[in-house]
């Protein structure tokens, strides 16, 4: 069983799996996550917003995507992205989009609902007297969102916030049906091309593997540390 | 826009011959939904076993069940499912890898199976959190009545725990059913794959994904529903609306 187990093959085949594939990965996912981050904020700033028609369109849009598998939401923005570029920059054709672009603004899209309700949770966590006592200073609401709201709720929510990096980490594996060469891509090209699926596969499953857990029990470490005392 | 609408696409017959694509949607369908019911059943009696032994007083049930929560949480899904579809044949003696490979279905119950390991890890984690959101008393007061360990588990702790965790059950079940989707790497046809295959024959991209979402709504629509039921009739009196972790 293991005496056929060719680890020449991975030695080999390593500058490929991680100077293109982890590379594709690593940045894909910092990417996802600040854009995700960015829109999320938004979101769930328009979420808790009274203007009924804001947080109805937020509302919507995160309920929407939280009921699509991800597959499907890669599919749809895969072929929904060209159009939308032809849209915005006025050309007469649907757009090329480099896969690498077109799979940041997925996935940006896509994890910014999930960073959305984290959010929210964390503003709807504060007590009420935080934008009270804001207002009461006589800050505006946006000033009190800004400078009190916002900086306790984030880090009140770091450690979700980085579990829900590490799930798009691995969920960035997916892009794998558009056969796309991220680090799983990579792998599963090297296994075709040389017939190694059992080599590649536990070798990528190993890597994945290593790389999820020292991060989450990183993350475990920082819960205990940037919880505020009150 | 260039993009040339048809929705009567849904009406024209497929590849196969003999279905229409809107038939062959509704297949997909059935598909999402068998496999997430088959991976969803592996992942309560699996993951119940496990969240047990991860609360339980014993080292190595313990530590055992926390390897598992570990390996299975941290590995992508469709690294798991390459695992078990492609790697598990080859290891397994050579009968067995045989046997398996030329599995009629095989697609599908490796999919089943793989997400229902999959979900177990997660569904081990939300057990968990219902039986350490129970009161030490409990435990103690079974014990101190006579009941053995696995007695005080039976008849006490896990009656109170699993309804405490109904909400994170729905959204555990609602999340497998999504993760089906998952299979069509390994050409599973559900949902989103015969979508997919009906897109790439009539490059009718948007109305193929558009029937897609409009059956994974009406899918979400038809568990949250039946788990509200679900969830009703596990209320406790008196216990108010405690809910314990969710998931993760």
């Amino acid at each position: 069983m293991l005496s056929g187990f060719d680890f020449q093959t991975i030695v080999n085949a390593l500058p490929y799996l991680f100077l293109t594939g982890m590379t594709f990965t690593l940045t894909l996912t910092l990417f996802a996550t600040i854009g995700g981050m960015i829109f999320g904020t938004l979101l769930a700033v328009m979420r808790s917003s009274d203007n009924r028609i804001l947080s109805g369109i937020a509302g919507g849009y995160v309920n929407l995507l939280r009921s699509l598998p991800l597959v499907l939401v890669i599919f749809w923005f895969y072929f929904l992205v060209p159009f939308l570029a032809q849209w915005l920059t006025g050309s007469s054709s649907p757009v090329r989009v480099d896969p690498f672009w077109s799979s940041v603004i997925t996935f940006t899209l896509f994890e910014a609902c999930y960073f959305c309700e984290i959010v929210r949770s964390g503003i709807q966590s504060l007590p009420r007297g935080q934008t009270l006592a804001a207002s009461a200073l006589g800050m505006t609401d946006r000033q009190a969102l800004i400078y009190v709201i916002l900086p306790q709720a984030l880090r009140n929510m770091l450690p979700l916030i980085l579990t829900q990096t590490i799930i798009l980490f691995q969920d960035t594996s997916l892009v794998y049906v558009l056969s796309i060469t991220d680090f799983l891509g990579a792998a599963a090209k090297i296994a075709q091309r040389d017939g190694r699926l059992l080599e590649m596969y536990v070798f990528a499953a190993f890597v994945y593997f290593v790389i999820s857990l020292i991060a989450s029990q990183a993350v475990k470490r920082l819960q205990k540390r940037v919880a505020i005392i009150r | 826009m260039n993009y040339h609408w048809n929705w009567w696409i849904f009406f024209e017959p497929s590849l196969d011959g003999t279905n229409t694509y809107l038939t062959t949607l509704f297949w997909g369908l059935g598909w999402t939904a068998a496999t997430a019911i088959v991976a969803f059943a592996i992942a309560l009696v699996l993951g119940s076993i496990v969240g047990v032994a991860r609360t339980a007083p014993i080292g190595w049930m313990q530590r055992a069940g926390t390897i598992f929560v570990e390996i299975f949480r941290n590995i992508p899904l469709l690294v798991q499912m390459f695992l078990w579809y492609f790697v598990l044949p080859e290891i397994l003696p050579r009968d067995a890898g045989m046997w398996l490979k030329q599995l009629p279905n095989a697609q599908f119950y490796t999919a089943a199976v793989c997400l229902g390991f999959y979900h177990a890890a997660r569904m081990a984690e939300v057990v968990r959190a219902g039986l350490l959101s129970l009161s030490r008393g409990q435990k103690m007061a079974g014990q101190a009545l006579g009941l053995t360990l696995p007695q005080t588990y039976r008849y006490v702790l896990l009656p109170v725990a699993y309804r405490i965790v109904v909400p994170a059950i729905t959204s555990e079940f609602l999340s497998c059913t999504k993760n089906t989707s998952v299979g069509i790497a390994i050409g599973l046809v559900e949902l989103t794959g015969t979508a997919r295959a009906m897109q790439e024959n009539t490059f009718q991209v948007f109305e193929a994904f558009a029937a897609a979402t409009v059956l994974y709504l009406a899918l979400n629509m038809v568990i949250v529903f039946a788990m509200r039921a679900v969830e009703k009739s596990a209320v406790i009196p008196g216990l108010g609306n405690r809910v314990a972790g969710r998931g993760r």
